[in-house]
């Protein structure tokens, strides 16, 4: 199963794209709360004889604490370990002998399980989903060989990752309190200590259907399936009301700066500035800031300091609204082998000064606003990518509504508004940088 | 995944008969035109008009396999500087133009092939054309272009030693692809990316950059009028004579080799594996069936289940046949921490000496096709996965039924198919073993 963690180093193109809203005009759309408080989402998609089925959690990281990282997505993978219905593999053997695919995915404030199935085999995905949500059993043993896995998961992706492990650090930087400190995957001594019955209890605590979404996006009629949904789903009992309360970061008063040296081919830099997020308006003129530094072969930072400076061999600035609490406006820039970091950290922070100090012409303007709007257009080929759209929005409180409204407000951003952001989170006192050095081969 | 339940519960047997049916109609919509214009471009079109969208894919039948001996890598380059100034526009200009209309445009090579990518809005698609052909008719090469897009790909060779999978692929595509192009990585090594000329990458463009050496797949809301309109409009002027056919190597089997890679990480990559099957292979159907079982896809394959879910030594096991135009590899990638890795080698070999020894149950086969074929229209949705698979399509010449004619191929395929296709292309005495990681710690045993 993946874990979804911040190595937007590694896709920033992939992000930017899934950060723009999908086509969400469709005429055929159902939203409904079911009586226990599970959210509902149907969209008619006619277009291809396919179907996504999603359920969102909301329940990431940002629920756990210094001693019990990792375990949302630990239970993520313990989701496919077998319930009362259904043996372990069960699920998954399931779902491909009926030509489907399926996975899940954790993040700070989400963790989503999906299948993609021929549209007429969506009643397998209301039957198993409404199952786990609800008989999920865990095996101690079963649990023991899975903590195994995800330290192999984290090995990868994190330890042996250079970029990562920088990332990783930038972040336990930047939040000292609030829980986007800690990783998604978990710190290793953590995922040494987790026990079964930590992970029933977030089970327990978390997978009610108060606390979840369901989205469907394909080719099926919203008036047959929605009785259909509420038949599997309805009948299990709302939960507790969740009165978790969140660490609250204390405002940053000062630049903080963090070293990662390890054995590497190439340094780099990342940048991070707290910045709000979709529960403000200014979230409009920085998606669209950033999208003027990192979108397309014309986007500033390309432009700049991989084109016609030569200095870096990649570099970005990535912002995401749609976060339970706010989180970070980041850049990023690796040089080019034989120039400095003190050179790509120069360059990087004259952009962001030139953002503050002009105006963006109007062509560049429009120009932005374009590939916000195709990027709409392209993303609702995808039943996938508009479904995990939806299913973050609801999550983390924007709601679908906030999707709908979202083009006529990326339209209404001004190069004023522009220039006022830059001011006002691209500073010093709010910034983060986090550095790679490379270390030679020890052995 | 990875508990086999020896009976299957009476309601999902129905399903799974009904699959067919709903499936098969699926497929039967989807029937590419092909046209042939005057100057021998041949066009492959289906058409889509949900979305107001256009996706197409230029392949250039010629990739790094192409590459002359010495210059590794002049096949990437190329395709790299198609959008980096042409006749018409500046690297920038031409940014600054498809950024403006939202579009993307994208060029790559692989072994076999190079593809040129846009994606556009309807109501853009006749500058989308115009820079489409642009990039391909008129590219510079200029001087100055080649030393900056040169310096890129010197860095991103130099990174790549940053990831160990990279690494492992490196060194096994070097013992078992030895003495053919398939050896040499795509983007090439640092001594011929070092030294390529202008006059290499000009020669290559003009040797391969051919109306008669390409293929136009086209996907979305346009019409054959529309399409052969463009077409006319954009690259009747695009002329030249037949490509030279690639002198063909023939591959032969490697001796097995061992080669361990001392690295400072805290897992170890294996990657292990022979010559596998070329694309044309008659047998390439029930060979993908068995590497399904095996450790092909999804997490009900052996190797998921007996590696990760029954041991949890790994978090990704995965085996593959990566069939080309000539013979792929047959390979087996994994990680896992240093300790385990022996017993990860031995667990994996366990499963390839059990498929070749006893085959498969009716079961597993049975489910295996039932995924393979009611999957198939999941890699139709998009008009972006279409046109990439319309492509390969016309590239390994599988013929306009192919949508229809795949299902049929799946479900043809016989348990005695698989065991027989098991002995033919699994060879566990022949196995290269590739490992990188802490080579102390990992204390690697030679395969028996």
């Amino acid at each position: 199963m993946m874990s979804n963690f911040r190595s937007v180093f590694l896709v920033p193109i992939v992000l930017l794209f899934l950060s723009v809203p999908l086509a969400h005009s469709a005429p055929n759309v159902t939203r409904t709360v079911l009586k226990n408080g599970l959210s509902v989402v149907l969209i008619e998609e006619p277009k291809a004889p396919v179907v996504t089925f999603q359920v969102w959690y909301k329940v990431g990281s940002r629920n756990e604490r210094i001693g019990k990282t990792g375990l949302s997505h630990l239970l993520e993978h313990m989701m496919f370990k077998g319930t009362t219905m259904n043996g372990k593999g069960e699920f998954s053997r399931t779902v491909a002998k009926n030509g489907g695919t399926e996975n899940a995915f954790t993040g700070n404030d989400y963790t989503a399980y999906f299948e993609n199935f021929a549209s007429d085999r969506i009643d397998l995905s209301l039957e198993l989903e409404s199952d786990r949500m609800v008989n999920l059993l865990i095996d101690t043993a079963e649990f023991g060989l899975e903590s195994e896995v995800v330290k192999e998961e984290r090995r990868s992706r994190t330890d042996d990752d250079p970029y990562s492990a920088l990332v990783e650090t930038l972040y336990a930087t930047a939040f000292l309190v609030h829980p986007y400190h800690n990783p998604v995957i978990g710190w290793m001594d953590d995922l040494n200590n987790l026990s079964r019955e930590d992970a029933y209890q977030h089970y327990k605590q978390y997978y009610q259907p108060n606390n979840a979404t369901v989205v469907i996006v394909g080719d099926f009629k919203s008036a047959t399936l929605l009785p259909k949904v509420i038949a599997r789903f309805e009948t299990i009992p709302k939960g507790a009301d969740l009165n978790t309360r969140t660490p609250i970061e204390p405002p940053q008063i000062g630049e903080r700066r963090v070293i990662v040296k390890r054995e590497a081919q190439l340094p780099a830099i990342f940048m991070g500035f707290h910045a709000p997020n979709y529960k403000n308006p200014d979230t409009y003129p920085l998606s669209v800031l950033a999208s003027i530094l990192s979108s397309g072969k014309s986007s500033r930072l390309y432009k700049t300091l991989v084109y016609q400076q030569q200095l870096a061999l990649d570099a970005g600035g990535q912002y995401e609204d749609l976060t339970t609490d706010n989180e970070l406006f980041y850049f990023y820039g690796t040089p080019r082998p034989g120039i400095t970091l003190e050179a790509v950290e120069a360059a990087l922070n004259a952009e962001i000064k030139r953002l503050q100090s002009e105006k963006v012409a109007d062509a560049e303007l429009t120009k932005v606003k374009n590939q916000i709007e195709a990027s709409f257009v392209f993303g609702a080929d995808s039943n996938f990518a508009r479904a995990m759209q939806i299913g973050r929005a609801e999550t983390v409180g924007a709601g679908y509504d906030y999707l709908i409204a979202y083009l006529s407000n990326i339209r209404s951003v001004t190069a004023d508004d522009i220039q006022r952001v830059a001011q006002k989170y691209l500073i010093e006192d709010q910034k983060t940088v986090g550095i790679l050095i490379p270390k030679p081969k020890e052995f | 995944m990875r508990f086999q339940s020896p009976q299957w519960p009476s309601h999902y047997l129905l399903a799974f008969l009904f699959i067919f049916i709903g499936s098969q109609s699926a497929f039967a919509e989807i029937k590419p035109k092909q046209i042939v214009m005057k100057n021998g471009l041949t066009l492959l079109l289906i058409e889509r008009h949900s979305l107001p969208i256009v996706s197409v894919e230029v392949l250039i039948k010629s990739g790094s396999a192409n590459d002359p001996a010495d210059l590794s890598g002049v096949a990437n380059l190329t395709a790299s500087l198609l959008d980096e100034g042409t006749q018409k526009r500046s690297s920038t200009q031409m940014a600054e133009e498809i950024d403006f209309i939202g579009a993307s445009l994208s060029a790559g090579a692989n072994l076999d092939y190079t593809a040129v990518n846009l994606r556009v809005l309807k109501k853009d698609i006749d500058l989308g054309f115009d820079i489409l052909s642009d990039a391909l008719l008129n590219p510079l090469f200029d001087a100055k272009e080649i030393e900056r897009v040169r310096r890129l790909i010197l860095g991103s060779i130099l990174s790549e030693k940053d990831e160990p999978t990279t690494i492992a692929s490196r060194a096994f595509d070097n013992i078992v692809f030895a003495n053919h192009p398939y050896q040499n990585p795509v983007i090439g090594l640092e001594a011929s990316v070092q030294k390529m000329s202008r006059d290499d990458i000009v020669s290559f463009y003009q040797k391969h950059y051919l109306p008669k050496n390409a293929l136009f797949s086209i996907v979305g809301d346009i019409t054959e009028k529309e399409t052969i309109a463009l077409v006319k409009k954009y690259f009747a002027g695009w002329k030249g004579s037949s490509p030279i056919a690639r002198k063909v190597i023939s591959l032969k089997a490697q001796p097995r080799k061992t080669q361990l890679i001392d690295k400072d990480l805290t897992q170890t990559t294996v990657l292990m594996g022979h010559l596998g099957i070329s694309r044309k292979n008659p047998d390439f159907y029930p060979v993908i069936v068995m590497n399904y079982i095996l450790g092909g896809g999804g997490f009900s394959s052996r190797l998921l289940t007996h590696i990760r879910d029954n041991k949890g030594l790994v978090y990704s096991a995965h085996s593959s046949f990566n069939a080309n135009s000539q013979q792929g590899s047959f390979e087996i990638s994994l990680q896992t921490k240093p300790s385990n890795t022996n017993e990860a080698i031995t667990a994996t070999l366990q499963e390839i000496n059990q498929i070749l020894k006893e085959g498969v149950s009716e079961t597993e086969l049975a489910e295996a096709k039932a995924y393979m074929i009611g999957s198939f229209p999941l890699r139709l949705e998009t008009t972006g996965k279409l046109a990439g698979l319309l492509s390969k399509v016309g590239f390994h010449k599988l013929g306009l039924q192919y949508f229809t004619d795949y299902p049929k191929h799946i479900e043809k395929v016989t348990r005695e198919d698989i065991l027989r296709v098991a002995k033919a292309y699994l060879k566990p005495n022949q196995m290269t073993l590739v490992v990188v990681g802490n080579l102390a710690e990992a204390k690697v045993k030679e395969l028996p």
